[in-house]
């Protein structure tokens, strides 16, 4: 697992408070992860955050599984 | 109108976590005033509080992860987390649990705040400026707002009756307690949860309470000293914190189900003073008429009451208007009636106080016992009335009167009786 994913999994237990197995590549936050409209906001900030870049809103929009946040901060992150 | 009944009590407050932990220690005549150690108080004239102990859940101290979801009380400010640990114990303690879509109707919650996330907002203001607006949390605004209390409350315990919230200052407590007593007497709810909350020990609230010179500053080194209401050397209110919820029942509602039944709310009284923003009439006219009120609503005589919850704050103005309001009041039953100010233990929960302070009236009358003044030492006023000082004692309660005054100039009392 690369460092970026451990850092993603790490920020998506600590805000939906779910269990660690559970966050895997496939999960979605809304539909596996029981994430609403206002955790999602609030993840994404906490990415921007942890990699220090910035997620505008329609970039934000396509990030609906972990695996789509690895991804995007994979290639985006400095 | 129907009759309205107590079922249920919860509270949080800084002399424990439960209704019967902190009533033990207010008879005791324990102070849960101390040092501020939370935050920098240096620079502060008041450097006191009444925090509420905390701990693993064991011996009275609050464990927040006992009545929320860590993850949720990452998103609110802690008079949310308050008011949820109050109101499940007040639920619990009514057995009160909606399950069928038509009891979950008739079941509602009015829960207020004085001042609620104003901790939150405070440090949502730093990040804003220091760090920028895409900073700010999603979850800043829904968790400082004062009704998300209740709105907490309603979704954790399925409650979709009427869902209200009062502002009053320090009557908050009070008024939502009568507002929802009158819901159900005009039948738009069979059960309520009310009451108030309040979470402001934090820099912005002592440095702004004490620019009004609301505050107690001269014990800093004596905290539990500190609140003295009636006493000659009072000089303000100490802060604290916590909530107090008790579950309103409509009187056959609650003996159809066999509930314990603590206490009937016959009257509730409302008035304002119209004279000063922070400052009580100098007369005690608000005070006097917002008891009158709930008396006559009560249909009762003022001699028939054995026990007043004053609204006693320790500050040098407040109390001796509130003691000639009542002695006014009672005339030549003075000298039977006891009053005291709980507020000398647990200090002034602002929203809080008025919801608190009516379950310690309620256990008065359960346990005949009146609970103490402490640290009034010398009277600064002489009064046939018994304020109780430094001990509790013992005495047959049957009607009690809790009285809230607020900021603004806004009153309420409540008329309690015990039911037969």
């Amino acid at each position: 697992m690369s460092d970026v994913a451990d850092r993603v999994k790490k920020i998506v237990v600590e805000h939906l408070g779910v269990e660690a197995d559970k966050v895997t590549d496939n999960a979605n936050f809304i539909d596996d992860l029981g994430a609403d409209s206002l955790d999602t906001v609030e993840l994404v900030m906490a990415f921007e955050e942890e990699f220090n870049v910035e997620i505008p809103d329609d970039a934000a929009e396509t990030i609906v599984t972990v695996g789509d946040a690895i991804k995007f901060l994979e290639k985006n992150a400095a | 109108m129907r009759r309205v009944v107590v079922t249920g009590l919860g509270m949080v407050t800084p002399l424990g976590c439960g209704v019967e932990e902190t009533w033990a220690r207010i008879r005791d005549g324990q102070s849960g005033a101390d040092r501020i150690t939370d935050f920098e108080v240096d620079d502060l004239a008041c450097k006191i509080a009444c925090q509420i102990p905390r701990g693993d859940g064991t011996n009275g101290t609050f464990n927040a992860d006992q009545w929320m979801e860590p993850k949720e009380q990452r998103k609110v400010d802690p008079f949310i987390v308050y008011a949820m640990a109050a109101a499940t114990q007040a639920l619990d303690d009514a057995g009160w649990k909606p399950t069928t879509y038509e009891d979950q109707c008739a079941s509602g919650v009015l829960i207020g705040s004085g001042i609620g996330g104003i901790g939150g907002i405070y440090e949502a203001s730093q990040t804003l400026i220091e760090r920028g607006p895409r900073r700010v949390s999603p979850f800043f605004i829904p968790g400082r707002l004062i009704n998300l209390a209740g709105g907490y409350v309603s979704i954790e315990h399925g409650l979709k009756g009427p869902n209200n919230a009062v502002v009053t200052a320090c009557s908050t407590g009070s008024h939502a307690i009568g507002d929802a007593a009158r819901l159900i007497a005009l039948g738009d709810a069979e059960v309520m949860v009310a009451g108030g909350t309040e979470s402001p020990i934090n820099r912005l609230s002592i440095a702004g309470f004490a620019a009004c010179r609301a505050l107690s500053t001269g014990y800093n080194d004596e905290p539990t000293k500190a609140s003295r209401p009636y006493d000659k050397d009072r000089d303000g209110f100490v802060m604290g914190e916590g909530a107090g919820v008790v579950v309103l029942e409509e009187y056959e509602h609650a003996k159809a189900r066999g509930a314990k039944i603590y206490a009937e709310v016959i009257g509730y009284g409302l008035s304002g003073d119209a004279y000063h923003i922070t400052s009580p009439s100098e007369d005690g006219d608000g005070a006097y008429r917002c008891m009158a009120a709930a008396i006559k609503r009560a249909g009762i005589s003022a001699s028939e009451i054995d026990y007043i919850n004053a609204h006693g704050t320790s500050t040098p103005l407040g109390d001796e208007l509130e003691l000639k309001a009542v002695e006014r009041i009672v005339g030549n039953a003075a000298g039977k009636l006891s009053m005291s100010s709980t507020k000398s233990a647990i200090g002034h929960l602002l929203g809080a106080a008025g919801a608190v302070e009516a379950i310690f009236s309620i256990l008065a009358m359960r346990d005949g016992v009146v609970p103490p003044t402490i640290n009034l030492d010398n009277p600064s006023v002489e009064t046939p009335i018994d304020l109780v000082p430094h001990k509790a004692k013992n005495k047959e309660i049957n009607v009690v009167l809790s009285n809230s005054f607020g900021f603004g100039g806004t009153n309420a009392s409540l008329v309690m009786r015990r039911v037969s």
